[in-house]
């Protein structure tokens, strides 16, 4: 009897551990992992919550870390989508399928006591570069100019020396801050402060200026007016598993684009 | 006695292995970062102030001022007020104060450094703006937070060793015709003294390993700073901020950058230690 009983108990833990393990079977097929860009971080999230409320039952996990690292996390097999906020380079493009999910506006932004509300592209070099280190002498109020820049191998500042420093390098007397959260915080609180981040991001606690005469809104940005324009990429290594692929043709459709662009991201077409 | 022997073995194998988790840590360390520092040259690695991955340019001179520029701010703040607090804690304070400021001052270490930075950006670094000028973001923020984050560390040695000086010095200086003050400056500090060194130092070691804290507050800029309003970046903050993204060369770099850090860490050790052992020796022999 007590044997019976037994063998019972033993057959039950057995069916449990058979059922959890099919579970997570199941669990782990409809799982989606994104791993990269702390700038493309924040919208993914957004559109994590939006696809799992259209689909129950479907996971996706939404990590930071940086472009870079995303990067080499798809490559480790780590993360299934990688989120990169820079172009590629000739390297990457081999490894990697590249999806281009929105375009960011790269926002120069300053104090919003300042008086400056537009640069020229070569301003705002010589800003950086520490060339020009008085506000006065891009028709500011007299007083240091304290350029904010991120830290190497950020894909917002990739983008940035790309797209504005050129050959050219960055001040070593600028302060380098971690993310765009901290740099919007620095430049929230000190009227010297010039720094670039996310245009998604800026609000009206800090001045965005005018690059070139065009102010840094999203219809400069779709006209081509705003130059300051950086991909955010999805990136896979080969082909996407099917649950990564219904993510990622979630991003693309209209639905998930209306969402990015309300957000404040420029879509991708 | 068998089951003694036992239990001895086995306790030796527990500590064994704790060092030789050391000696692992140390041997990938600098295995990783020591081919770099050749390749560069140790004197423009260790002497050149140009730190630019990308271009392959790797310098660590302003970061190797940065940290020792931070830490001797948080020694000078950090000695002022712990020796200070260990005097008044040890001679001057009544019983019932020294049991309420010791278990506070030893609460002080438990704080999480990111708190400590995070207060630090929110209060200090916006104080120093205004009122000095600068980014605020600094070497006098950065020495302000780790002087108080080593706050408990050099008290509470400090207080050891003043407690450790026999009784009978303070007795004769008293029966002398001292007063209480110019027993403590001429007698007790002197007799105390290499154990204030080495907790000073002990201090240091810990300060120059702060990480967090510093990054969130020091401005982390690639020059040597000019004064303490300067933004600095440390040899840990360099670490920590470039890790996540660094390969190849950038990598090696960082973990040189690493090894720099180590080698510094053990010279002040074995200097508080040294400075401990003499004072020891000397008791012995008086």
């Amino acid at each position: 009897m007590a044997n019976t009983r037994c063998a019972f108990r033993v057959l039950g833990v057995a069916l449990a551990a058979v059922l959890i393990g099919e579970g997570c079977g199941k669990v782990s097929g409809r799982s989606v992992s994104l791993l990269g860009s702390t700038s493309i971080q924040p919208f993914a999230e957004v559109l994590a919550e939006q696809y799992t409320k259209k689909n129950p039952g479907h996971f996706v996990e939404v990590q930071g870390g940086g472009s870079t690292a995303g990067l080499q996390a798809v490559d480790n097999g780590l993360a299934d989508i990688g989120m990169c906020s820079r172009e590629l380079t000739a390297e990457e493009t081999r490894q990697f399928t590249r999806i281009l999910v929105a375009r960011d506006g790269l926002a120069i932004v300053v104090n919003a006591d300042n008086r400056v509300t537009k640069l020229s592209i070569e301003k705002i070099r010589a800003l950086f570069a520490g060339r020009l280190t008085n506000w006065r002498e891009v028709g500011g109020q007299d007083g240091p100019v304290r350029p904010i820049t991120r830290e190497e191998g950020s894909g917002t500042r990739e983008s940035f020396v790309r797209l504005v420093m050129g050959k050219e390098r960055i001040s070593r007397r600028a302060l380098t801050q971690e993310s765009n959260g901290a740099v919007k915080e620095l430049v929230k609180g000190d009227p010297a402060a010039i720094g670039y981040m996310s245009l998604g991001l800026v609000d009206n606690e800090i001045g965005a200026v005018a690059v070139e005469g065009a102010p840094p809104t999203t219809d400069n940005v779709l006209a081509g007016r705003y130059t300051l324009v950086r991909p955010l990429l999805f990136v896979t290594k080969g082909a996407a598993s099917p649950a990564a692929q219904s993510f990622v043709d979630f991003v693309l459709s209209p639905a998930g684009q209306r969402l990015l662009e309300k957000e404040g991201l420029v879509r991708a077409r | 006695m068998k089951r003694d022997k036992l239990i001895g073995s086995v306790l030796l194998v527990v500590a064994l292995s704790a060092i030789s988790g050391l000696a692992l840590i140390a041997a990938f360390i600098f295995r990783e970062g020591v081919p770099i520092i050749l390749r560069v040259g140790a004197g423009q690695f260790f002497f050149s102030t140009d730190w630019e991955p990308s271009l392959g340019h790797f310098g660590i001179l302003s970061m190797i001022g940065g940290s020792l520029a931070v830490t001797a701010g948080a020694a000078v703040i950090g000695v002022v007020f712990s020796l200070g607090l260990a005097v008044v804690l040890t001679q001057f304070a009544p019983p019932g104060l020294t049991a309420a400021l010791k278990p506070a001052i030893e609460l002080l270490a438990g704080i999480p450094s990111v708190v400590y930075g995070f207060v630090g950006v929110v209060t200090l670094v916006p104080l120093i703006r205004h009122l000095l000028g600068g980014p605020g973001l600094s070497v006098l923020a950065a020495s302000i937070v780790l002087g108080i984050m080593i706050l408990p560390t050099i008290t509470s040695i400090a207080i050891d060793a003043l407690q450790a000086v026999p009784r009978s010095y303070v007795e004769g200086s008293i029966a002398l015709g001292a007063t209480r003050w110019q027993t403590v400056t001429m007698v007790l500090l002197r007799a105390a003294r290499s154990g204030l060194v080495a907790a000073v130092i002990l201090g240091m070691g810990r300060a120059i390993g702060e990480t967090m804290a510093v990054i969130m507050v020091a401005g982390n800029a690639l020059a040597l700073p000019h004064s303490p309003l300067d933004p600095v970046r440390t040899l840990t903050s360099n670490i920590a901020l470039e890790m996540g993204y660094a390969s190849g060369d950038h990598r090696q770099a960082l973990f040189a950058t690493g090894v720099t850090l180590f080698i510094i860490i053990t010279l002040l050790n074995t200097a508080a230690l040294a400075v401990s052992r003499r004072r020891a020796g000397r008791r012995r022999v008086g």
